[in-house]
């Protein structure tokens, strides 16, 4: 397997600003590889440690150690981003600019030329249906809208690796077999997908390959058949590994 | 440097699409425009007395644009999350800061422009000279007292979370600083130990933003400043800005962003 985000023994702590408050344990000693190619589900109920792994891979928050690595180069390195995609839970773009600024301002920071950028632009557009509101504020977008246009900034460089943050929480069933296609097809171009999802079912329709994560530790790594069996499915399965007691009311 | 182009470009976008900023733009260059073309008996005294008032208005209201704008640089990147997507991407943190200084220094610079020349058309139309080398000194000095002013904020958003703490604050010093800065020393004299220490470390270790203000040279038409004391003074500026910078960046370096 050609592993292309890899993180060993990765640790995190945050420390609490409170006077005699304890450090916060986020993640501790997790290793996990992803292969090229793979679709690989992140799962773990809330406050698992998927954001903060997330964070990690992104460079927003530094390990307290251990390390983190995608293809190869330690992700403190501004360049281990050059090819991937990112695409957040929520939506998060300037909304003083229109999508096509937008679209430009991401191609600049990867370095593509204008002309490539251009072609580019107007390919991501077109796959998100956004080319009649290119020039349109994105403030005047839908909410719908607003998560396309994080859709096409995610695969503006045409990336390796693409990252998603519970790519179709909030989204209506049209918009979620959207997100859905797209994941589909970059599979079937050989892109990786890493991403978190609370969506069980989605997972088990879409990934190779699943971690579940609790309490900031690897509890599962598998394929989903591996995680399930002896399972009536993936839910189940899932309950099961977290510790989920059954519920006393009916 | 594309990428701290680009980021800056980002920075004057949303300036010039912003509304607050230009009625405070717009106010200004009314007022000077409007004040400068009040005749007053052609009175020299009232002459220099208005453009006494006109240069403090471009002061204070450049100075005003340039803080509020580079406050809410990372905050507002910071509570929109607009910070995230952008920091997935191949750009440093070195380089955030970066173009967000260039981009609100550059906007600044535009602003600037413009208000002397309103200014320099209308007291030139008043006074029948045309004193360019001055009011492009001035210009210039007040360019650079920006740019310290801009990455000493930047330093201090990334501290302070709240946009309108780093500009209450910053205010304050910069106020502090042109009103007292140049006295300091003398009141250092007066004082007893350990405050006259304490005074003269403050005067020698802090940006001295009062040699900045030309407005003696422009309104008394004293003629052109040396060229190598401007060289100088630039000189002192970029270090200022340079060592602002280079804290802010330490600061946002290390600090955690979590989604």
């Amino acid at each position: 397997m050609n592993v292309i985000l890899k993180t060993e023994k990765l640790r995190v702590e945050y420390r609490s600003r409170e006077f005699r408050q304890t450090s916060k344990v986020a993640l501790q000693g997790l290793d996990l590889e992803v292969g090229a190619g793979e679709v690989f589900g992140f799962l773990g109920p809330n406050g698992a440690g998927k954001t903060t792994t997330m964070n990690v891979l992104l460079g927003f928050v530094p390990p307290t150690s251990g390390t983190a690595s995608l293809f190869g180069i330690d992700v403190r390195q501004p360049i281990a981003r050059q090819r991937i995609g990112y695409l957040p839970e929520l939506t998060y773009y300037y909304k003083f600019l229109t999508a096509d600024e937008l679209l430009h301002f991401y191609a600049k920071i990867f370095g593509i030329a204008r002309a490539e950028a251009d072609k580019r632009i107007a390919e991501l557009l077109k796959l998100v249906e956004l080319e009649h509101a290119a020039k349109r504020p994105i403030k005047s977008y839908s909410k719908g809208m607003q998560q396309r246009v994080g859709l096409a900034q995610a695969l503006i460089n045409n990336p390796d690796l693409l990252v998603l943050d519970e790519p179709t929480s909030g989204l209506d069933p049209l918009g979620r077999m959207k997100v859905r296609e797209i994941i589909q097809r970059l599979k079937d171009e050989g892109k990786t997908v890493f991403f978190s999802s609370h969506e069980l079912g989605e997972v088990e329709t879409i990934c190779d390959r699943v971690a579940i994560v609790h309490q900031g530790e690897l509890k599962a790594v598998g394929t989903v058949a591996e995680i399930s069996a002896g399972h009536e499915n993936l839910e189940k399965a899932f309950l099961k590994i977290v510790g989920f007691q059954n519920s006393p009311l009916p | 440097m594309n990428k701290i182009f680009a980021v800056a470009g980002v920075v004057i976008k949303e300036l010039y699409r912003r509304k607050d900023f230009y009625v405070l733009f717009v106010l200004t260059a009314l007022l000077t425009v409007g004040a400068g073309a009040v005749n007053f008996f052609n009175d020299e005294k009232i002459i220099r007395y208005v453009k006494d008032i006109c240069l403090l208005l471009i002061w204070v209201s450049s100075l005003v644009i340039a803080i509020v704008t580079a406050a809410r640089q990372i905050p507002a990147e910071r509570e929109a999350r607009t910070i995230f997507p952008l920091l997935a991407k191949p750009v440093s943190r070195g380089q955030i800061i970066t173009g967000k200084f260039l981009g609100c220094w550059l906007a600044t610079g535009i602003g600037l422009l413009v208000f002397y020349f309103f200014f320099a058309v209308i007291a030139s139309s008043r006074e029948h000279t045309w004193p360019l080398m001055t009011y492009v000194q001035a210009a210039w000095m007040q360019w650079c007292l920006l740019a310290v002013v801009i990455a000493m904020v930047l330093l201090g958003s990334i501290y302070f979370a709240a946009p309108s703490s780093t500009s209450t604050i910053s205010f304050v010093v910069v106020g502090g600083i042109m009103l007292l800065g140049g006295h300091l020393k003398v009141l250092a004299l007066q004082q007893a130990e350990p405050v006259q220490s304490l005074l003269i470390f403050i005067y020698y270790f802090m940006p001295h933003l009062e040699w900045y203000y030309l407005s003696d040279f422009v309104v008394y038409n004293m003629g052109a400043v040396p060229w190598l004391k401007i060289a100088a003074a630039t000189l002192y500026a970029a270090t200022w800005t340079g060592i602002f910078l280079l804290v802010a960046w330490f600061g946002f370096r290390r600090k955690n962003l979590t989604t």
